[in-house]
């Protein structure tokens, strides 16, 4: 028994030297900024690289890695080449805080940048925010990240979904009038921010189902056949690529064929395209099922070639990511990686993790980049693109239809045209 | 004198007081020089310990096998998140709630587990790993969905000074949670209960004929394990301050399982070796997967399939796990001792 109660004590010894001897990197650190040192900036961001989201979702951060590449090799901000460490937390909640904790703590980031997921990236706010880490560009539409005042450290980027969901539906008020609509959402804030945006758009009385669904589900079948069965005529989606997926293999198997409504975070040609393939064990090929989806869109599509911006970014792809296929998901980390490097030199030469925030706070609103829409930042809204463009699903593409349209997350901010131009992207490709 | 002391030295409430002080004299010490991550590390560690350390006296002691201890630390976890969130509990009472719901949900699952047993038991358990995570997607206003729900981080105490991390407090508060798991099961090992417990694993039969009550010891050995289990589960909604769906999957069944038998069933030298498995091995793992330059949709996979491969190598070389290892190198120690003796 003895000898039992004395391996126990040498076992808590070995176990605390064990943790002891991994804590001593963090001394090395010297540079008073963490992650900044005279050549370098180093972010770390969670992604979602297996799981629900990750097809289509895994191609976002390294693009964002390639920008960068290419930014390096152009010198980088002030000489300070920009890493970015990937952590995959597979869309869970859970591990989104383990990871993010080991970004701070342990990888001392200077800050986090495009942290993917609203049901993810909510659990972090509250601790990046006490511990004043820059939170930069959140790759999620949530309306939640835009509250200056309260989380100063936290920005969002891409238009939030209750802007989209205005959007989507005023178009739906005035192409489809009359029609039957059906709603089919992710259950978090995400979902309900987009349904938000229709309700206050489409008359209440036209809306006849409203279909939440749990990321991590595995079948729509229910949620389809409601709609079905209330007869809806049009049916919006806020939903990730997997589920717009299955909803349309769902459909189709139930011989339902409405005019679709998609968020433009669910909707990427070949993503979606990939997974019915796969879903369906190679039965459904291309993109048939979602052909002529209503969507939208805040950057230039990306199967518009001739754009100058799109035009920059697969140059960049194809040198620095070359084994991803350039759609809406790489355009979407290379537009983000640009508007962080224009952060980045707004902020100075004596980079701080405060005067990156102020940098945004004071310049973010003029910005210009890719976006069809000027960003909305000051100190009190940290919310990113304030409007988007609908567009159509086409045979694989997707093509801009009607004008770009500007709105505000509250019911009473008004639709209105935004009629700025687009610049042009800087000579090589990088902002000053 | 001599004698006193050896009646002191023979007192297993005595023995146990002992370790726990010494434990918590180490983890005092050791959690001041560790870095804030470090600290959260030992805190993840210290919420294992308590599920592991229950798991393994149930199947080590009492020789039943469950595969639903996942969903039971996700009992204890909702429990505590939700009378801190919505209630406005202290931790303190938050977690003792937690340990005591989750015990009594153990109950009914025990006592009809008591009726089962071998391949059975195990079905039956993880029937109850895989459906109680469901419920939260279930009722989604009350339970948060896959969203799940958030708590604060709990505050640290004033006098312990402004520049003790709230990582560090973290840990403490878990460390004392391992602890209390620890001298219980010390305890209950080395008593009649234990002894009772163990008579029922080798031989129902003859223990019946003994007139221990079965069916009774069986289902209290589940209920003090699921004691345990709630614990560690709450003490994980403190550290993560956060209880969510995806953390409670079937994978924390079959890891809790995997961390007993890696860290030697029965044994709670054994629970600790495997909680600190767990929390180590899926990063070196991952690390591991890093350094070799492989495409990206292999790299993201590899960790799970190393861990795979680490744990059908340990139980190849060490079928009684590391503690098992261990016991048998010191075994040659007292043997010198006696010799000298």
């Amino acid at each position: 028994m003895k000898v039992k109660v004395r391996i126990g004590v040498a076992a808590i010894a070995a176990m605390a030297v064990a943790v002891g001897c991994g804590s001593l990197n963090l001394a090395a650190a010297s540079s008073s900024v963490p992650g900044v040192t005279a050549t370098s900036i180093t972010f770390g961001t969670h992604q979602p690289l297996t799981g629900p989201a990750a097809p289509g979702y895994d191609e976002i951060a390294p693009a964002s890695q390639a920008f960068f590449d290419y930014v390096n090799a152009h010198g980088g901000v002030y000489g300070r080449k920009i890493h970015l460490i990937i952590k995959n937390d597979e869309y869970d909640p859970t591990l989104t805080v383990q990871v993010v904790h080991q970004l701070v703590l342990q990888d001392n980031v200077f800050g986090i940048f495009e942290g993917l997921g609203t049901p993810t990236h909510t659990k972090v706010v509250g601790f990046l925010n006490q511990n004043k880490i820059p939170d930069m560009f959140v790759a999620s539409g949530c309306a939640c990240w835009d509250a200056g005042l309260k989380q100063p450290e936290t920005f969002g980027w891409q238009p939030n979904y209750i802007i989209e969901g205005k959007i989507l539906g005023q178009y739906i008020k005035q192409h489809f009038a009359g029609e039957k609509v059906g709603v089919i959402y992710q259950d978090d804030d995400f979902g309900t921010g987009g349904l938000t945006g229709i309700k206050d758009e489409v008359p209440a009385a036209s809306i006849v189902s409203t279909q939440p669904y749990q990321s991590g589900a595995t079948s729509l079948a229910t949620q389809v056949t409601a709609i079905k069965s209330a007869g809806a005529q049009v049916v919006v989606e806020f939903t990730v690529p997997i589920y717009t997926a299955i909803a349309a293999l769902t459909s189709y198997t139930l011989g339902y064929s409405p005019q679709l409504v998609v968020s433009n975070v669910g909707i990427d040609p070949t993503t979606v395209g990939g997974l019915l393939k796969s879903i369906s064990k190679g039965t459904a090929s291309g993109t048939a099922l979602i052909n002529g989806a209503i969507t939208d869109g805040y950057l230039p599509s990306f199967s518009n070639t001739t754009n100058p911006w799109i035009k920059l970014f697969m140059k960049i792809k194809a040198k620095y990511d070359a084994s991803a296929p350039f759609d809406g998901n790489v355009e979407y980390g290379m537009a983000n990686a640009y508007t962080l490097v224009q952060a980045l030199e707004a902020a100075g030469k004596d980079l701080t993790r405060q005067g990156l925030v102020d940098a945004v706070n004071k310049m973010g609103h003029t910005f210009t980049g890719p976006g069809l829409v000027p960003f909305r930042y000051t100190t009190a809204t940290h919310g990113g693109y304030g409007g988007v463009q609908i567009a159509k699903l086409s045979n694989g593409d997707i093509n801009a239809i009607g004008p770009v349209l500007e709105t505000g997350p509250t019911s009473t901010s008004p639709i209105v045209k935004y009629t700025g131009k687009q610049p042009a992207p800087p000579a090589n490709g990088i902002p000053s | 004198m001599s004698g006193r002391t050896t009646a002191l030295r023979e007192s297993t409430l005595a023995r146990a007081l002992a370790l726990v002080a010494l434990a918590g004299l180490v983890i005092v010490i050791v959690s001041g020089r560790l870095s804030a991550y470090d600290n959260l590390e030992l805190g993840y560690g210290a919420y294992y310990f308590a599920a592991l350390a229950g798991l393994t006296i149930l199947i080590g002691l009492s020789g039943q096998v469950s595969l639903g201890h996942g969903a039971l630390m996700a009992v204890g976890a909702y429990t505590a998140t939700l009378l801190i969130a919505n209630e406005g509990w202290a931790e303190l009472p938050a977690i003792v709630a937690a340990v005591v719901v989750t015990a009594a949900v153990g109950f009914p699952v025990g006592a009809a587990a008591s009726r089962l047993s071998g391949p059975y038991l195990a079905g039956a358990t993880l029937a109850f790993a895989v459906g109680l995570p469901a419920l939260a997607d279930k009722f989604p206003t009350l339970l948060g969905g896959e969203n799940g729900l958030i708590i604060n981080p709990p505050a640290t105490p004033s006098f312990l000074g402004a520049n003790f991390s709230p990582e560090r407090w973290e840990a403490w508060i878990a460390c004392i949670g391992a602890l209390v798991v620890l001298f219980v099961l010390f305890n209950l090992k080395r008593s009649g209960v234990g002894r009772s417990m163990r008579a029922v694993r080798d031989d129902e039969i003859a223990a019946a004929l003994c007139g221990l009550p079965v069916a009774r010891t069986k289902t209290l050995a589940f209920v003090i394990s699921a004691g345990c289990a709630g614990l560690g589960g709450g003490l994980l909604a403190l550290v993560l301050q956060l209880a969510a769906p995806g953390a409670f999957e079937f994978q924390l069944s079959l890891d809790l399982l995997t961390g007993v038998v890696l860290g030697g069933l029965g044994s709670l030298t054994g629970a600790l070796w495997g909680a600190g498995l767990l929390v180590l091995l899926p990063g070196w793992a991952g690390d591991l997967g890093h350094s070799l330059s492989l495409s990206s949709n292999v790299q993201d996979n590899l960790p799970l399939a190393i861990y795979g491969v680490v744990l059908i190598v340990a139980m190849l070389v060490w079928p009684t796990g590391i503690q098992g290892a261990v016991s048998r190198l010191i075994s040659l120690v007292p043997t010198n001792r006696r010799r000298r003796g």
